[in-house]
């Protein structure tokens, strides 16, 4: 929760950093963010959207311990005699909801039964290990957005770069260190190749980038199935689709010690998290991908080239991706093979979704979702709750900070701001529809 | 916003006065075909058996000898690339039937070297035609609800969990129940529910349709992967054990070789599935509705001058194409498979997606797209059972390489509706 806080705290700050063009700072595709684009920090926290975060992420919590209880087998045996002692019922229900998010909690967080104080908190490292490629790929959709595209591609992305990382990693043999920085350097030039297809498609012939990426995910889910098969690619003497194992030196150094899977994927996340900040808000390509973004038609007036853009955006968002790809096989996997993305594409871009396409806000955002799948697991194991849960609570969080009215309509805040700025009779249409 | 404005873009992009984007893309393919199909051609005869022993009316095979047939098409499928050449130097436009008699050819060049290589170059035409139309059914009902939602400005990426939340209410309603018409019911109100979310967010909070389109096909899945592992598995007998739908054969129509089966021996999903194509068909062009529908989707101000409810419009498409991929997702619970696992939709939503794109959002382009879909699927299943050198993997990428090439204008330029995806605010 405070994660999700933080994160949007610091999307606010950079909205309220000195736009370079009024209004691109929120350039989320969510046409309602007009109404938080008002200044100062003080009242964002306030009114705005960090508030409408917390209480999103409340309410999804809520429905989702809800579902829990609903379909409890003890919450269903006490249901069964509710008129005579209703109390039971609702022991029960609470019962299940907060078991099941202990274990969450304590599958993310700390777990205060381990042995030694280290690994109490060895839940924490698993959250930012599953973090890891959550946010490199969440920035990769998340700077697509920002220029203005829907970058639903990552999955293929991850799986390109993975696929090139992993064969500079187990078929070339270089020293320490110097192995690693091509193996990472491969990982961006795959994902980056799989991102230009869509934007040159687009900025040549104006192809839509949401299909494309769909198609492109599916050929290299295909292609990796393929090479798998092939000897270059599969590890000798296995029968399986699945490669060598990484050399040692190509390997992300576990940075924390041989007891923690941490990575220094983490890191590099931190600083490409770092790195898209700069970009987008420092640099002059930034500057020119969110005016494509916010308005095509002004860039272009403007003297930017918007097909250059598209192409620009894309590479950079389809390396991003390829990054994720990276630390899969070269941090948390070590092998690759045809499952290397998970579905850590598809999950990037709720990530981006609830990081409002901000950097930083992605960041948090990531965490918070690496923080629900690890303990996710834990919770499974634990009071046998499925771990789909956490994809309910995931989107309903996304969905209701999507929509800032929805929420302050269930809590019963800031009125006075809601009907004006919309057309009265739209609403009431629809709702009425 | 996004969609809009890289439409605009493209327009203006690619308007050159004088298009090589087809011959050039003719060129490649006649290039495939003269060294794959001829040069590569094997020296067997491609059977494709049209009838079965056990059917009513037969007919002879047809037997083609692969190389001959790689041949004649790379030398048609030259012609037709120094056709277009020619007419598009002369800046005239190329004939629409040039295009098909190319994909024609090029199918039949294709799949005559492909059964030619094979260990047992015999193949079932009937087989593989029905096998297609029914891997096809959920998709044309996924594009018809994307047709519907999109024809009036909402862009609809929830085909996937429609289509999923209409198996998991068709397999839990029908189990429940005994019936499967219950089951078909509950598909499509689930469907509509799925739609309802899509409609409130989008239309009257304004929020961004492809991010409620993919958050809600995570919902989806999320729901009714967790209702699938508590509650079916706990009771799988009464609620996760939905009975199937039969066939429906209407006597001597469905002996008729090849198109028999697939237009006469269907199940009651089948048929409605041809009929939604036409209905939807004369609805958007023929009908008044339609043309209201169509005036929302290009130009909703011009539309609500004319008084036309824009909103309430477009939010009663939505739920109708709710209802329509819903009942397609029945499919999968009540016809091809007779119980509800997790995700077993697998991305045909996003396939369907495509489907409508490639057929220019008209349903019967998007019918024919799916079935192009549906017959990539089938033949690979049957080309792995003939035994074939070529790697599953690659017939499997073929449809989506096909689309690609489609969306990037080989084809033809398809254009959506000009405000999709732009919530309507009234001025």
């Amino acid at each position: 929760m405070s994660a999700a806080n933080r994160g949007t705290e610091a999307g606010a700050e950079e909205t309220a950093a000195p736009p370079p063009a009024p209004g691109t700072g929120d350039t989320t595709p969510a046409p309602q963010d007009s109404e938080d684009r008002g200044p100062g920090i003080l009242k964002s926290i306030v009114t705005g959207s960090s508030l409408v975060a917390i209480l999103a992420v409340v309410l999804s919590i809520v429905l989702g311990g809800i579902l829990i209880a609903l379909t409890d087998e003890d919450v269903a045996a006490a249901a069964s005699y509710f008129f005579t002692r209703p109390t039971d019922t609702f022991l029960a229900a609470w019962e299940a909801a907060s078991s099941a998010y202990v274990a969450l909690f304590q599958g993310a967080v700390f777990n205060p039964r381990a042995d030694s104080l280290a690994l109490m908190f060895r839940p924490l490292t698993e959250t930012f290990t599953v973090a890891t490629p959550l946010i490199l790929a969440g920035l990769g959709v998340a700077v697509a957005f920002r220029a203005g595209l829907f970058n639903i591609g990552a999955q293929g992305q991850i799986i390109l770069g993975a696929m090139f990382a992993g064969w500079i990693g187990f078929s070339w043999h270089l020293p320490f260190g110097l192995h690693l920085v091509f193996v990472v350097l491969a990982g961006f030039v795959g994902g980056a190749l799989w991102g230009f297809i869509p934007g040159i498609l687009k900025a040549r012939t104006g192809a839509h980038e949401v299909i494309v990426t769909i198609m492109l995910n599916y050929i290299a889910i295909y292609l990796v199935g393929y090479l798998l098969t092939t000897p270059s690619f599969q590890n000798p003497g296995s029968a399986n689709p699945i490669s060598p194992r990484l050399d040692e030196t190509a390997l992300f150094p576990q940075i924390l010690g041989p007891q923690f899977r941490l990575h220094l994927g983490f890191l590099v996340a931190i600083a490409a998290t770092y790195g898209v900040w700069w970009l987008l808000n420092r640099s002059t390509v930034g500057f020119e991908l969110r005016a494509v973004g916010a308005n095509p038609s002004a860039a272009r007036t403007a003297g930017i080239s918007v097909t250059k853009g598209y192409v620009v955006v894309m590479m950079l968002a389809g390396g991003l991706a390829g990054l994720a790809g990276v630390a899969q096989v070269a941090g948390t996997e070590q092998v690759l093979t045809s499952g290397i993305a998970a579905s850590f594409g598809f999950d990037a871009i709720t990530v981006a979704l609830l990081g409002r396409s901000h950097p930083w806000g992605v960041f948090f955002a990531g965490v918070l979702f690496g923080a629900f799948r690890a303990g996710g697991v834990q919770m499974q194991t634990l009071t046998g709750t499925p771990i789909d849960i956490v994809l309910v609570v995931q989107s309903l969080i996304v969905l209701f900070i999507a929509a800032p009215p929805l929420v302050k309509a269930i809590f019963r805040i800031d009125r006075k701001e809601k009907p004006s700025r919309k057309n009265q009779k739209a609403t009431t249409s629809g709702g009425a529809a | 916003m996004s969609i809009a404005a890289s439409v605009n873009d493209s327009r203006v992009t690619g308007s050159s006065t004088r298009s090589w984007k087809a011959p050039i893309g003719f060129g490649v393919g006649a290039l495939l075909a003269l060294f794959v199909f001829a040069l590569g051609g094997p020296a067997t005869t491609a059977v494709f058996r049209v009838s079965d022993d056990s059917d009513r009316f037969r007919l002879a095979d047809i037997a083609l000898p692969a190389n001959v047939v790689g041949w004649v098409v790379a030398i048609a499928l030259i012609a037709i690339t120094v056709y277009s050449y020619l007419q598009v130097r002369r800046g005239a436009g190329i004939n629409q039937w040039a295009g098909i008699a190319y994909a024609f050819l090029f199918v039949v060049g294709f799949l005559t070297w492909v059964v030619g290589i094979a260990d047992r170059p015999t193949i079932s035409l009937a087989g593989l035609v029905a096998g297609s139309v029914t891997l096809a059914i959920p998709l044309i009902f996924g594009s018809l609800s994307g047709v519907l939602c999109e024809r009036v400005g909402v862009v609809n990426i929830a085909i996937e969990g429609q289509l999923l939340s209409g198996a998991f209410a068709a397999a839990v309603a029908a189990s429940v129940s005994g019936s499967v018409y219950v089951g078909l019911i509950a598909a499509a109100f689930a469907g509509v529910l799925v739609s309802l979310i899509l409609a409130i967010f989008s239309i009257k909070y304004l929020v961004n349709q492809i991010i409620v389109g993919v958050v809600l096909n995570v919902l989806v899945s999320g729901l009714t992967g967790f209702l699938a592992s508590t509650l079916l598995s706990r009771d799988s007998a009464t609620f996760n054990s939905p009975p199937s739908l039969p066939d429906i054969r209407i006597p001597l129509l469905a002996d008729i070789p090849v198109i028999g089966p697939i237009l006469f021996q269907q199940t009651i999903v089948g048929y409605f599935m041809y009929a939604a194509v036409i209905v939807i068909w004369l609805g958007l062009y023929r009908t008044k509705w339609g043309l209201r529908v169509r005036a929302v989707g290009e130009h909703p101000q011009a539309a609500d001058t004319m008084g036309i409810k824009v909103n309430s419009t477009r939010f009663w498409n939505v739920l109708l194409g709710g209802a329509v991929a819903g009942f397609g997702g029945a499919f999968f619970t009540l016809v091809s498979v007779s119980t509800f696992t997790r995700d077993m939709t697998a991305g045909q939503g996003y396939i369907a997606l495509a489907a409508l794109i490639f057929g220019r959002w008209n349903p019967i382009g998007a019918f024919f797209a799916a079935l192009l879909f549906g017959f990539a699927t089938n033949l690979r299943f049957v080309l792995s059972i003939i035994g074939t050198d070529v790697p599953s993997q690659f017939l499997a990428m073929l449809p989506y390489i096909v689309t690609i090439l489609a969306v990037a204008g080989l084809v033809g330029r398809s254009r959506p509706p000009a405000a999709g995806g732009i919530p309507y605010v009234k001025e």
